[in-house]
């Protein structure tokens, strides 16, 4: 049994402020900064599920470095085997998209922030990149550099205004922004960003090792070390001081400002944290892809971010990760499907569904809403809990549903 | 262990009766395992230090708030019913601080609030007469009193079961306050109402029973004057001294003490 | 000079179609708190509906230019009162989770126009009068600008007159002020909700087929296109606030016009950049309640 754990954190202060009125929840320990307030608590038996949770996870990190070097087959999953480039292709990309989906988890399950702008910082990384190794002749390191610094200043202006607002009008703000930078795009200034075709990387100034087909597995291993320190730093973020304070904004702004500090600085730097990591994983996809295309500027792109934490999660880190590779090998397999002869010959009533991979998607994004809150993570927690006998719960730990709320 | 209700009304059954209501505001327990009766006439009166949980049991009565437990109006159950409908079974409730729409014009709040299909215009305009003067007016740009009538003036319109009033003099000038009493006393004669109310002096002129409220649980019931009278308790449930309650203190703010008489 | 009256029509044209969709989305938003993604599916649906009546019919007589109105304006009303009925309503009170929901509606909807009618635009005939132009003060106004401006109009006299003097609309507008004090007076506001559902598509609708006259085309992607300016101009005139959203429909199309024009085609980034400004010296919008 979990117990309520409220009024230990302010000293006996717990009275609500007024009568049913500004009385917020506090439904985990939401002392800033304090012991045990991290994400998990200290149920008995948590800690031991928890280095399980770890040693499976190095495990399979350790599982997919070797995989390239393997002969793994996973028909209806992988195009072909494992150390085949089409399959490290689709590797390399779910994991970046799963890379992609945890940084927005930093904006939505810690800060509690609904964007619909995220496209903008992975845009910027791709193109800023593309544009910058094409115009100057300079090495891929200094020319990363040079688009983290202008995606510092970007994330600092459009957060800095944004974060006027919160909840919808914050989401609608944000999509207004990522709106306008795909404007740009698509408009083509002097020719800089080709436009509705997007442009081709210039490798002259790449290490050999990372273009070409040849080299597939090189991009499929930087994806997984990216994969692997986005998750790592999210993790370390979550845990910090300034974790704590963004969940405790989150969960109850008032209270955080009442105890002196600064919400809107705690999300911002939140805000530019997450660009900042999305966008060096834009970098990434621009090295895997060989090529910046508009999709990956355009508000389609938020909204595959938001429907892979969902479909993971909401809250959940794993979640993210699943329902990134989840999303892209769906994604990539329903494709395949609407192309296949089997779904062409249907009648037009299955057909024309069945040929659009968005429709399934977007269905099965509206199932999982409505009837598994909580999505993939959510519902296998679920599971294993009624395997152990213990009954869900809803008393110590946040549901999704409490972490959506808050971002309203 | 018998209650207000109980003592003051002993033939009548209650017109409500809560037992066991609990309520969550966003997953922050705000009622705990409330139980009382208000009999089918006259004023009780819900009492308690500021957030206590008097509003939050007024609203959780009524289904504005998630709640459970048993809620019983005139003999039937309405705990799982949407509050509309709760409503329609004949609850007159006047909120805290007004809550009148106000950018609505009073004829139009007040016409939002017909239920029945003879609505009692009449009573309201000789009641208020002051608001037909300003029926065109935006309800926003009325003064507190003014609001207030409007508020109750919505609830008085229909034929009700009951009133939920929740402090109606909160804020206003003495005067005023003795005009809200006055209403109040005159409703009354042909509804019962659960009057939650700070100012102990218009409790001690209204009330014929008191429930008292202490960090979401009712510490005492019984009839009001027995309460008023008793400086001990006073002091312990509301932390003001009888000797102030009696001159009509507020049991709290210092803040309303302008309010007071 | 000629020029600049052009540039006034052409930009009140096209804030009309602003209105259009931003006068549902803001009520929607005002009084149910649920920022609908599926608003542009709505539109793209009237106007694809619209348009495979007229085409079945005729496009170039009135008769059917109207008809075509009035079946988009079906289309959209009836796309949205089941959305809000079958989607929105078990999701009562969950804004984050009723804005996903209508966000994965609008992706499988479009998915499904595109499966349905292609990705690529379909170009569309009217009454030939729409291709004439009518000259004012020297300039030559093409006349399905007009067209667009006085439906829309209409439209607002008739939602005006709607919430000030029908008994709906005054739960609307109560309701947007503060929907569980509505509830406490007896009254079931998720009948509101359906309504205002059913208005705001109907008015998509309409904008769906006026769109595609104003454009020359109908595809897939009409209602996304056009669902983001609405955003802007919902949060510009302020969430809610009818009047500010026809305001703001005008100024962002007129303003997006002009830069267009006199700025080398930067319309869009001087939109988003007025509304960097209104957020940060009035974050509510032009009419938006102050908190």
């Amino acid at each position: 049994m979990s117990t309520e754990t409220d009024t230990s954190s302010t000293g006996g202060s717990a009275q609500p402020a007024a009568d049913g009125g500004a009385a917020r929840r506090s439904r985990k320990a939401d002392v800033v900064g304090g012991p045990g307030a991290g994400p998990g608590g200290a149920r008995p038996g948590a800690g031991a599920r928890r280095l399980v949770a770890w040693a499976s996870g190095a495990a399979g990190v350790l599982l997919l470095v070797l995989l390239p070097l393997l002969n793994i087959s996973l028909p209806g999953v992988l195009p072909g085997p494992s150390y085949t480039p089409g399959s490290l292709q689709l590797l390399a990309m779910s994991m970046l998209m799963a890379a992609a989906a945890l940084t927005y988890h930093l904006l939505l399950g810690v800060a509690g922030l609904l964007s619909f702008g995220h496209a903008l910082y992975f845009g910027a990384g791709v193109y800023g990149l593309a544009i910058i190794l094409q115009n100057f002749d300079i090495p891929l390191l200094p020319a990363m550099g040079l688009t983290l610094l202008v995606v510092i200043v970007l994330a600092h202006v459009v957060g800095s205004i944004s974060l006027r607002v919160s909840g919808i009008p914050f989401a609608m703000v944000t999509l207004a922004f990522a709106q306008a930078g795909s404007v740009i795009v698509g408009r083509n200034p002097d020719g800089r960003t080709g436009g509705d075709e997007g442009m081709t990387l210039r490798t002259d100034n790449l290490p050999d090792f990372l273009v070409g087909v040849v080299n597939t597995r090189n991009l499929y291993w930087l994806a997984l070390a990216v994969l692997v320190a986005v998750f790592v730093i999210v993790t370390w973020v979550q845990s910090s001081r300034a974790g704590h304070t963004a969940a405790a904004v989150r969960e109850n702004e008032l209270r955080v400002r009442v105890l002196g500090l600064q919400p809107y600085l705690v999300k911002l730097l939140i805000f530019v944290l997450s660009a900042i990591l999305v966008s060096v994983i834009g970098m990434v996809f621009l090295l895997l892809q060989s090529g910046a295309v508009p999709r990956a500027i355009s508000s389609d792109l938020t909204i595959m971010l938001l429907v892979m934490v969902v479909l993971g999660g909401v809250g959940s880190r794993w979640g993210a990760v699943v329902g990134g590779v989840f999303y892209t090998i769906l994604d990539q397999r329903l494709t395949t499907l609407a192309n296949s002869e089997a779904v062409k010959s249907l009648p037009d009533i299955l057909r024309v569904p069945l040929s659009e991979p968005l429709f399934i998607l977007g269905t099965l994004f509206i199932l999982v809403v409505l009837f598994l809150p909580g999505g993939l993570a959510g519902t296998a927690e679920r599971l294993a809990q009624r395997r152990r006998g213990t009954s869900a719960g809803s008393g110590g730990t946040e549901t999704p549903q409490d972490i959506l709320e808050d971002a309203a | 262990m018998s209650t207000a209700a109980e003592r003051s009304a002993t033939e009548a059954p209650p017109i409500l009766r809560v037992e066991g209501l609990n309520a969550r505001i966003a997953g922050q327990q705000v009622v705990e395992d409330v139980s009382f009766t208000v009999p089918a006439t006259g004023i009780t009166a819900l009492l308690g230090r500021n957030g206590v949980g008097k509003t939050s049991t007024i609203k959780a009565i009524i289904g504005l708030i998630d709640r459970a437990g048993v809620v019983e109006l005139a003999g039937e159950r309405i705990e799982k019913e949407a509050t509309f409908k709760i409503i329609q079974r004949g609850v007159g409730y006047v909120p805290e601080d007004r809550e009148v729409f106000s950018e609505l014009t009073v004829a139009e709040n007040l016409r939002l609030a017909e239920r029945d299909a003879a609505p009692r215009r009449q009573l309201v305009e000789e009641l208020f007469p002051d608001l037909l003067a300003r029926s065109g007016q935006m309800a926003g740009t009325l003064s507190g009193g003014q609001q207030q009538m409007v508020s109750l003036a919505r609830a008085l319109l229909n034929t009700n079961k009951i009133l939920l009033v929740d402090e109606p003099t909160k804020g206003l000038a003495p005067k005023i306050v003795g005009e809200v009493a006055e209403t109040l006393a005159e409703a009354a004669r042909t509804v019962p109402i659960l009057l939650v109310e700070q100012n102990l002096h218009v409790v001690r002129q209204l009330a014929e029973g008191v429930v008292v409220l202490s960090g979401g649980r009712v510490v005492h019931t019984g009839r009001a004057l027995d309460f008023l009278d008793d400086a001990r308790l006073i002091q312990r449930h509301l932390g003001v001294s009888s000797d102030t309650a009696s001159h009509g203190e507020t049991a709290a703010e210092p803040a309303q003490k302008g309010a007071a008489l | 000079m000629s020029t600049l009256v052009l540039l006034l029509f052409t930009g009140l044209g096209l804030g009309a179609l602003y209105f259009l969709v931003a006068a549902g989305l803001s009520l929607i938003y005002g009084l149910m708190g649920v920022l609908n993604f599926a608003h542009g599916a709505f539109l793209t649906l009237g106007a694809f509906t619209g348009w495979e009546m007229a085409r079945r019919a005729g496009s170039d007589n009135w008769g059917v230019f109207l008809l075509s109105l009035v079946i988009g304006a079906a289309a959209g009303a009836a796309f949205a009162a089941f959305t809000e009925f079958v989607l929105i309503r078990r999701l009562y009170q969950r804004h984050i989770e009723q804005v996903l929901v209508t966000l994965g509606l609008s992706l499988a909807a479009v998915a499904l126009f595109d499966g349905t009618w292609g990705t690529d635009p379909v170009y569309i005939q009217g009454p030939a009068w729409f291709k004439d132009t009518t000259d004012i003060l020297g300039a030559r106004v093409p006349n399905d600008r007009f067209v667009c401006i006085v439906a829309a109009l209409l439209v607002l006299l008739a939602l005006v007159f709607f919430l000030k003097k029908t008994r709906y609309g005054m739960i609307i507008r109560a309701g947007v002020e503060n929907r569980s004090m509505v509830t406490a007076l007896g009254i079931d506001v998720r009948k509101a909700f359906t309504l205002v559902f059913t208005i705001g598509g109907a008015a998509a609708g309409l904008g769906g087929v006026l769109a595609s006259h104003y454009f020359g085309y109908v595809s897939p992607m009409l209602g996304g296109s056009l669902l983001i300016f609405a955003f802007i101009v919902t949060v510009i005139g302020g969430l809610g606030s009818l009047t500010g959203a026809a305001i703001a429909a005008v100024a962002v199309a007129v303003l997006q016009q002009f830069a267009n024009f006199y700025l080398g085609g930067t319309g869009d980034f001087v939109v988003v950049l007025a509304l960097a400004l209104v957020l940060l010296f009035r974050p509510t919008g032009l009419l938006g309640r102050t908190a």
